[in-house]
């Protein structure tokens, strides 16, 4: 015979746990909304206060093997670093669209990081060297081929002369590493020079 | 004694006279009927450098091997002397590749790629800037001194993929295994075939299409060969 306070107990400890069930699984779905969110706004994202400012994105055509520069309004932050990573953040959301003329996934998010360095034994003391840090898994996703991998790289190398005429040097990195080519076929090891990667209807010979 | 002294003169102005008349000269246009015009055919990739995973779902290595293997069969038929760097599913070091290049003599280089992007036949040259050639050169832009002959080259072989129809697009990019080639080099990649929609027609690794490719690429260096502005494989 179970006493009558033993099954008031019982009856108590399981509305708690049942309680305390529902209340960790309301936890869970939130803290899940709460990174989705994150993942999707704070990476690249300008500070919604700052102005809308116009840049020059120099965007790639795998169909003609072109470099053409677009001007487009976004939102820069004022930090020099932050504001190149913005501003390639906008170009591979380009190439991540569904109308993409050069179609690599992965979007803003697959810029880690932009570091604008002094070029040291430069002649003009002003230029800068560019690293810019991309995640491993949009070199992963990188569709391989000479021309769609270099089209990437001097698409990079453009925006960045474009908008941060200091820039003379793009290096590159992949998830904080030297990585050999992109997607197996574009040299990442060497320093590219923005001058080279003007692009003139195309770098035709 | 001042018979053989004169003699030996004699015999040596003859000899500087006859070396002085035979030295190729820098700007020595088309070579000699019967002179060795040797073709290097790169297959880029191979063993577990397996390249990008065409739409078909052949690896770029096999395709480039496959172009490799018809181009090399239609360059011997026209008593071309090809020498490529592998003929089988072999890893191949970048440099051991422009290591062949040079050590051949090449005329003309060709590094075959493929890819399921952009559209048509994709020609890169070097960007490297050009050069004048010196005796000694820095292994790593070795095709700085060519780099005027590979553009020519480049031109040559935009004519004739043109020709047979094909969509062509050219540029400069740099080229790592390329950059240290002694001879006029171009990479070649074959993209899709695609319609004026856009719509592939062939993929980079259709037999058809890459027989096609090798053919006009075949006639372009007929008539690189015969081209009375080409020099000869290596300058002095």
């Amino acid at each position: 015979m179970i006493p009558r306070y033993q099954k008031i107990l019982f009856v108590i400890l399981l509305i708690a746990a049942l309680g305390m069930g529902f209340k960790l699984w309301q936890l869970r779905d939130r803290a899940h909304k709460r990174l989705l969110t994150g993942q999707t706004v704070a990476p690249t994202a300008a500070p919604a206060v700052a102005p809308a400012e116009q840049a020059t994105l120099v965007v790639a055509n795998d169909f003609d093997n072109s470099l053409v520069p677009q001007v487009h309004s976004l939102p820069l932050p004022a930090d020099p670093g932050a504001r190149a990573r913005s501003v390639l953040g906008k170009l591979l959301d380009l190439y991540a669209a569904p109308e993409s003329t050069h179609d690599v996934s992965g979007g803003a998010v697959s810029v880690d990081q932009v570091f604008l360095l002094p070029v040291h034994g430069s002649k003009n003391s002003g230029d800068q060297l560019a690293v810019v840090n991309l995640t491993g898994t949009f070199a992963a996703s990188h569709p391989a081929g000479l021309e769609t991998e270099s089209l990437t790289v001097l698409s990079i190398c453009a925006t960045l002369r474009a908008n941060f005429p200091a820039v003379t040097q793009v290096r590159f990195l992949v998830d904080g590493v030297e990585r050999p080519t992109l997607a197996g076929h574009a040299d990442l090891t060497r320093t590219y020079l923005t001058g080279d990667a003007v692009p003139v209807e195309g770098a035709r010979p | 004694m001042r018979w053989s002294r004169t003699a030996t003169v004699l015999f040596v102005a003859l000899a500087l006279h006859a070396v002085a008349q035979q030295a190729p000269s820098p700007q020595q246009a088309p070579p000699a009927p019967g002179a060795r015009f040797v073709v290097v055919i790169d297959a880029a990739h191979g063993g577990d450098d397996t390249g990008a995973h065409l739409s078909s779902g052949q690896l770029e290595k096999a395709a480039n091997l496959a172009i490799s293997v018809r181009l090399r069969s239609l360059l011997t038929a026209r008593g071309f002397q090809v020498i490529t760097t592998r003929e089988n599913d072999a890893s191949v070091d970048l440099n051991h590749r422009a290591e062949v290049a040079n050590h051949a003599n090449a005329a003309v280089c060709l590094s075959l790629h493929a890819t399921e992007s952009g559209s048509g036949v994709h020609l890169f040259a070097s960007s490297l800037a050009p050069a004048n050639p010196t005796r000694y050169m820095p292994w790593k832009t070795a095709q700085a001194a060519w780099e005027t002959r590979s553009l020519a080259l480049a031109g040559a072989v935009n004519s004739a993929l043109t020709h047979a129809g094909l969509n062509v697009t050219l540029g400069r990019i740099p080229l790592a295994g390329i950059e240290s080639m002694a001879c006029p080099a171009l990479a070649v990649e074959l993209g899709p075939q695609r319609d004026a929609d856009k719509k592939v027609t062939a993929e980079s690794d259709n037999p058809d299409y890459q027989t096609q490719v090798a053919s006009a690429l075949a006639a372009a260096i007929l008539e690189w060969r015969s081209d009375p502005n080409r020099t000869g494989g290596r300058q002095p």
